[in-house]
């Protein structure tokens, strides 16, 4: 499937176009690695709450300062962001399980893998998908740059950086306004950068990361302590690019239902996706 | 577990109706039945096997854990596990400054030690500023004293047959003292040490009196304190239930725990 051109279906009457959007190891790593970031964002909370504090530096314990921290008052769940304390009581610190039992972990069962605290299986559970996520990314980055799917669909073109161009798809997407006709068929400017910030910096950075807290890798490869500046700065860092990756699949998500969650769901399991009709008249 | 599951399955026939509520639910209790399922837990170990294999094939096996400067030190080491021994015997054992105190050297080895802490600190020292990582998530620095473990082994003569080295302490947790093993490529590692000193003071209770295990490319719970028995021994079933190691048998903790 190295083709320039975008295999068109052929249409009859008033039938919508047809056209194939997305190949077989697109749809494949979409979904393996949807589940897999599930299970590792679920059972990366379970291993936080095993020590729900943040750190800056080479250390970081119970007697050093956090620059933040999920904590618990007698009544109420709170999470505290440098000086900043915000109340979270019934979310966060403090919340009821499914038996009617209050606790005071920071994250709530419904959001961890196993939904009751177990380090031990927390750990589990992200140490083995953590290889899935490094193994499908690999075979994925390598599939789109030797398969086109990098030149093709998300390289930036000179014309695209033009800020004039990226404003109006800035402005196009604030008014919920989407590409209609062909150009639905490609990705634009927006979708381009995001897509490219999630497979070439974040989930890259989330496993470098993750590999800055292994001893045993600090050992032979202490250049990523220097890099992250040091194992408590790596947790941080996995932490919050954790939520960037949480962020993305929000909008993500809310970009799916907004532009046809059928068509868009529909293209992603049997690659082909229908094109949004052309105004007859002008917008 | 079945009967903390039961409930829950009540919960759900109950919620049975409602559609919308009935995503969360069985779909919680769903996960949580997959996680005990016994094939799951077969595969859950693939990912630990898989670290360690690949960490001993790719990584240089002597690599040294970073060592830090006096700069770097925490302001307090926190100490985490058994802060006290419970017993008389130890506090026995603290009253007198641990002058009675022995470890022995035991299992596969050619000449039996048993070693006070004057026979340990008359050895070769190493003394090295490094982070201990808990399985937790924090990190505290420290600098540590002691021998090296395989100075200790090697005055035994430790046979060819040894593939593991497990350590016994003083501390009872629950059901029993607390254990622990390796296997000898961390066993030998250079920095492999028998701390009796932390900060240049004598080893605080707290934190392993007289005597704890370093083993810098590990986490924490690997750093057996109040040790009492190294014994080199050809495999690990024996030993408790035979994961080779106090969590390790009773909440799974991973046996190699070098991430």
């Amino acid at each position: 499937m190295a083709k320039a051109e975008t295999p068109v279906a052929p249409s009859e009457g008033a039938s919508p176009i047809r056209v194939y959007r997305h190949r077989l190891p697109a749809r494949i790593w979409h979904w393996v690695n949807a589940l897999t970031l599930l299970i590792l964002l679920m059972s990366g909370l379970m291993i936080f709450n095993a020590h729900p504090r943040l750190y800056w530096g080479q250390y970081g314990a119970n007697p050093d300062y956090a620059w933040l921290a999920v904590g618990s008052t007698p009544k109420t769940g709170f999470v505290r962001i440098g000086e900043t304390r915000i109340e979270t009581t019934g979310v966060l610190g403090r919340w009821t399980d499914a038996e009617g039992v209050e606790q005071t972990w920071a994250f709530p069962g419904w959001a961890t893998i196993p939904t009751t605290y177990s380090l031990a299986d927390g750990r589990r559970w992200h140490l083995l998908f953590a290889w899935v996520l490094a193994i499908s990314l690999t075979l994925y980055m390598l599939w789109s740059l030797l398969c086109g799917h990098l030149k093709r669909d998300l390289y930036v073109r000179r014309a695209e950086w033009a800020p004039r161009h990226i404003w109006r798809d800035v402005k196009d997407h604030a008014r919920l306004r989407f590409p209609k006709g062909a150009a639905a068929a490609r990705y634009h400017i927006l979708q381009k950068l995001s897509y490219i910030g999630v497979i070439f910096v974040l989930l890259p950075l989330m496993i470098a990361t993750g590999l800055t807290m292994s001893p045993g890798m600090n050992a032979s490869a202490p250049w990523l302590l220097d890099l992250f500046g040091g194992r408590q700065s790596a947790r941080s860092i996995h932490f919050l690019a954790a939520w960037a990756l949480v962020a993305f699949f929000v909008v993500h998500l809310a970009m799916v239902l907004l532009a046809g969650p059928v068509n868009e769901v529909r293209s992603m399991i049997t690659g082909w996706f229908r094109l949004p009709p052309e105004p007859s008249a002008g917008r | 577990m079945s009967e903390l599951i039961l409930p829950r399955r009540r919960l759900i026939a109950r919620a049975g109706g409602l559609v919308a509520a009935a995503g969360a639910l069985p779909l919680l209790s769903g996960c949580d039945a997959i996680n005990e399922a016994p094939a799951v837990r077969k595969i859950l170990t693939m990912g630990e096997e898989m670290n360690r294999a690949s960490q001993r094939v790719l990584m240089d096996r002597d690599a040294l854990a970073r060592e830090f400067t006096r700069a770097d030190l925490s302001p307090t080491f926190r100490s985490n596990g058994t802060k006290l021994p419970p017993g008389a015997a130890y506090a026995a054992h603290a009253a007198s400054g641990f002058a009675d105190w022995r470890v022995k050297v035991t299992g596969l080895v050619a000449r039996p030690l048993s070693l006070s802490l004057a026979d340990i600190r008359a050895m070769p020292q190493r003394t090295q500023i490094t982070r201990h990582d808990c399985v937790e998530g924090w990190s505290a620095i420290g600098q540590w004293t002691g021998p090296q473990l395989r100075r200790i082994l090697a005055a035994a003569g430790v046979k060819d047959s040894a593939r593991y080295i497990v350590f016994r302490c003083a501390d009872r947790i629950g059901d029993a003292l607390y254990y622990e093993s390796c296997d000898m490529v961390d066993a030998l590692h250079p920095q492999t040490i028998m701390a009796w000193a932390l900060n240049n003071a004598v080893l605080p209770i707290a934190n392993g009196a007289p005597l704890r295990l370093r083993i810098e490319r590990q986490l924490g719970y690997k750093h057996a304190k109040y040790l009492t028995n190294i014994e080199a021994v050809a495999s690990l079933d024996a030993i408790g239930a035979g994961k080779g190691g106090y969590w390790e048998d009773r909440i799974d903790y991973e046996w190699y725990a070098g991430i």
